[in-house]
């Protein structure tokens, strides 16, 4: 298969913003390279294009891209995101989030924006703790794990990501890992084509502060770890509960067809003024 | 479909009806809000009118959502207007700082009520005064436009944008309970009687863009995300182009310019009214609903020939220095009565000259300072 490099690189900011933030063995990065290829494979114009993302490594991620960007407050990122595709509906919004960022400073706010089902796609990179603070733990950090902030293991139990937001009303809830990347670029992808509020929660290792904190080895041992503690959504289906145990699920959890906000507010808007007219 | 905005005709008017219609007429695309007493006839009217015109409007889930929501719709291109008080504007400190840094137009309606806290929410108040100026962290800008009665709502809402639109930055109309929920006669402007500005757009090929472009005037043309510009905007202190920087001299640069757009523009800001100051040993200062009070006060006291004059600041940030100045600083006693313990006077004091006598005049019970208040405190000093 052809190296798809040159095709990434055309939608970086290479000459001028590179090297980047992220630590070596960090799964940010591969999250972005599909992030790209998914809008590559769908042919998106760089100027129809906005990434918004809030605060955190993920977060780091637009000042890299060659979109319209937008790096905004902590736990944020959704609702400047809001604004910026009501004012334009014609932009292809996506708000790029890491789990703190996601789920806790920002839970009211992707709660909401599910809820409402407006047309945006949020990626959330779940790498279990804050890691540009130093590994912290957060809504999504296992009961019993080490952080710095759960010294003697964490007690409170933690989000579904994926269960929260279907729940919630998004019509698109997927998961992926950057292990499985070819697999992640086909979610990013279905999640981009939706027509909605798509959410695609990805696994992803960070070696340097939670990882550490765990014992749980190098980047490498992390990935084999992703590989090895998750299972796809049809073979899951097809096996009995105490063989899934412990396992997280990849793939497609919701996917139906919901009308979307910004659609709903311009009917609004004809249907207001044509009676206004009458 | 008739015009929303009363164009040339007279009518009884609410003070926060007559900040909806304001934002209309300086061409409001975008609204986002959160419900909180006393400023909610505004989204409530805006709800009613922004859908016939085809503008957005939406309800966000707290106040934090809806400034981060104006912003982003804002950076997309659309004038941007929110409305709230005390409570939701100390919740919106963290998107007003943001935007003062990333250099967004949008104007934020503050609504005073009695605080701190929830304190009494349906009663009047001018306890944000300082909030206004400093209540987000960090050195940043900062535009305060007071009204004192149902038209100037209207005026100073459509002066708020264009400040706003033109120096990109936050523009904040700080109306208080009583001139929010008042009642007045108003005689609107003609529509070719009222000046809006918009933003200014690059013209230069899209390579040449620079998002915070160093000008003569320290504010740079600003592109629309959709427009064909791709820039990137972030909180973190930035350079030229939106990225983010920690060397010295492009923080300096950066940091320098977000000062000097307003403090080398005074004169663009700058609005006051004076009364009968010339001859007048003592001098009412007053703002907003208090202003009122203040020149009622003048009234009694000429009707018993004692002469007071009456100075009112309309935009109180950046206050007004140079012109305080030389109209206060030969005067024996300056009374400031506020609807706090004191916040404005603390710039009258550092304003004016050892020789004039500042005494101040509180109230924090969610009721006004009456006229007959301001006269007893007057006869006391003089």
């Amino acid at each position: 298969m052809a190296s798809r490099l040159p095709d990434e690189y055309r939608y970086l900011r290479h000459k001028k913003r590179f090297p980047h933030v992220w630590c070596p063995g960090c799964g940010i990065g591969i999250v972005l390279g599909s992030i790209i290829r998914a809008i590559d494979s769908l042919g998106w114009e760089l100027n129809d294009i906005l990434m918004v993302s809030g605060i955190g490594c993920t977060s780091r991620m637009p000042v890299y891209v060659d979109f319209n960007t937008l790096h905004t407050t902590h736990g944020r990122a959704l609702a400047f995101g809001t604004g910026a595709k009501m004012a334009n509906p014609e932009l292809n919004v996506m708000a790029v989030m890491g789990d703190g960022d996601a789920l806790a400073i920002g839970g009211n706010h992707i709660i909401h924006a599910a809820r409402r089902n407006i047309d945006i796609t949020s990626i959330i990179v779940n790498n279990s703790n804050y890691g540009m603070t130093g590994g912290q733990f957060s809504p999504t950090t296992p009961r019993g794990m080490k952080t710095s902030t759960t010294p003697y293991g964490m007690i409170e139990p933690e989000f579904d990501i994926c269960g929260l937001l279907a729940g919630a009303g998004a019509p698109f809830v997927a998961r992926g890992s950057v292990y499985h990347v070819m697999e992640l670029d086909g979610l990013i992808r279905r999640a981009f084509e939706k027509k909605g509020f798509s959410v695609v929660e990805v696994l992803s290792p960070c070696p340097t502060n939670f990882g550490r904190a765990n014992r749980l080895g190098d980047a490498v041992a992390m990935m084999e770890h992703l590989r090895d503690s998750t299972i796809p959504i049809a073979q899951a289906a097809k096996l009995p509960p105490e063989k899934t145990k412990g396992k997280m699920v990849r793939g497609i959890f919701v996917d139906r067809d919901v009308p979307e906000y910004t659609d709903l507010y311009q009917e609004l808007c004809d249907r207001v003024q044509a009676e206004a007219g009458a | 479909m008739k015009a929303i905005v009363p164009w040339g005709e007279t009518r009884l008017v609410q003070g926060n009806e007559a900040v909806a219609l304001g934002a209309i007429a300086a061409g409001i695309d975008f609204f986002a809000g959160y419900p909180i007493t006393p400023s909610t006839e505004i989204a409530e009217m805006l709800a009613r009118y922004l859908p016939l015109k085809g503008k957005k409007w939406i309800q966000m889930e707290d106040e934090i959502a809806s400034i981060s929501a104006l912003i982003g719709a804002s950076l997309a291109g659309a004038k941007s207007m929110t409305a709230t008080s005390g409570p939701g504007f100390s919740l919106m400190q963290e998107g007003l700082g943001y935007a003062c840094m990333t250099e967004v137009p949008l104007v934020l309606v503050n609504v005073m009520r009695a605080g701190p806290s929830t304190g009494l929410p349906t009663q009047v108040s001018q306890g944000d005064v300082m909030q206004a100026r400093w209540g987000t962290h960090g050195d940043h800008p900062c535009v305060v436009l007071v009204p004192a009665n149902v038209r100037e709502c209207f005026d100073l809402t459509v002066r708020a944008f264009n400040l706003s639109e033109e120096f990109r930055t936050p523009v904040i109309l700080l109306s208080d309970e009583v001139i929010g929920h008042m009642r007045e006669r108003v005689t609107f402007p003609q529509r070719e009687g009222v000046h809006v500005l918009d933003r200014p757009q690059p013209v230069c090929p899209v390579e040449w863009y620079q998002h915070y472009h160093q000008t003569a005037s320290n504010v740079s043309p600003m592109a629309n995300y959709g427009s064909g510009y791709r820039f990137h905007v972030t909180g973190l202190t930035h350079d030229v182009h939106g990225f983010p920087t920690r060397k010295v001299d492009e923080v300096n640069a950066k940091m320098s310019r977000l000062k000097h757009k307003i403090t080398r523009r005074l004169d663009a800001f700058e609005d006051v009214r004076a009364h009968g100051i010339k001859g007048s040993r003592v001098v009412i200062f007053a703002y907003g609903s208090v202003y009122r009070s203040a020149l009622a006060a003048q009234e009694i006291l000429a009707r018993k020939r004692r002469k007071v004059g009456v100075f009112r600041p309309v935009t109180i940030w950046p206050f007004p220095d140079r012109t305080a100045k030389e109209m206060l600083d030969d005067k024996d006693v300056l009374i400031v009565p506020e609807l706090n313990q004191g916040q404005l006077i603390h710039e009258v004091e550092r304003m004016t000259v050892d020789s004039v006598r500042v005494v101040p005049l509180h109230r924090v019970d969610g009721y006004e300072i009456t006229p007959e208040e301001i006269v007893a405190k007057v006869q006391e000093v003089m």
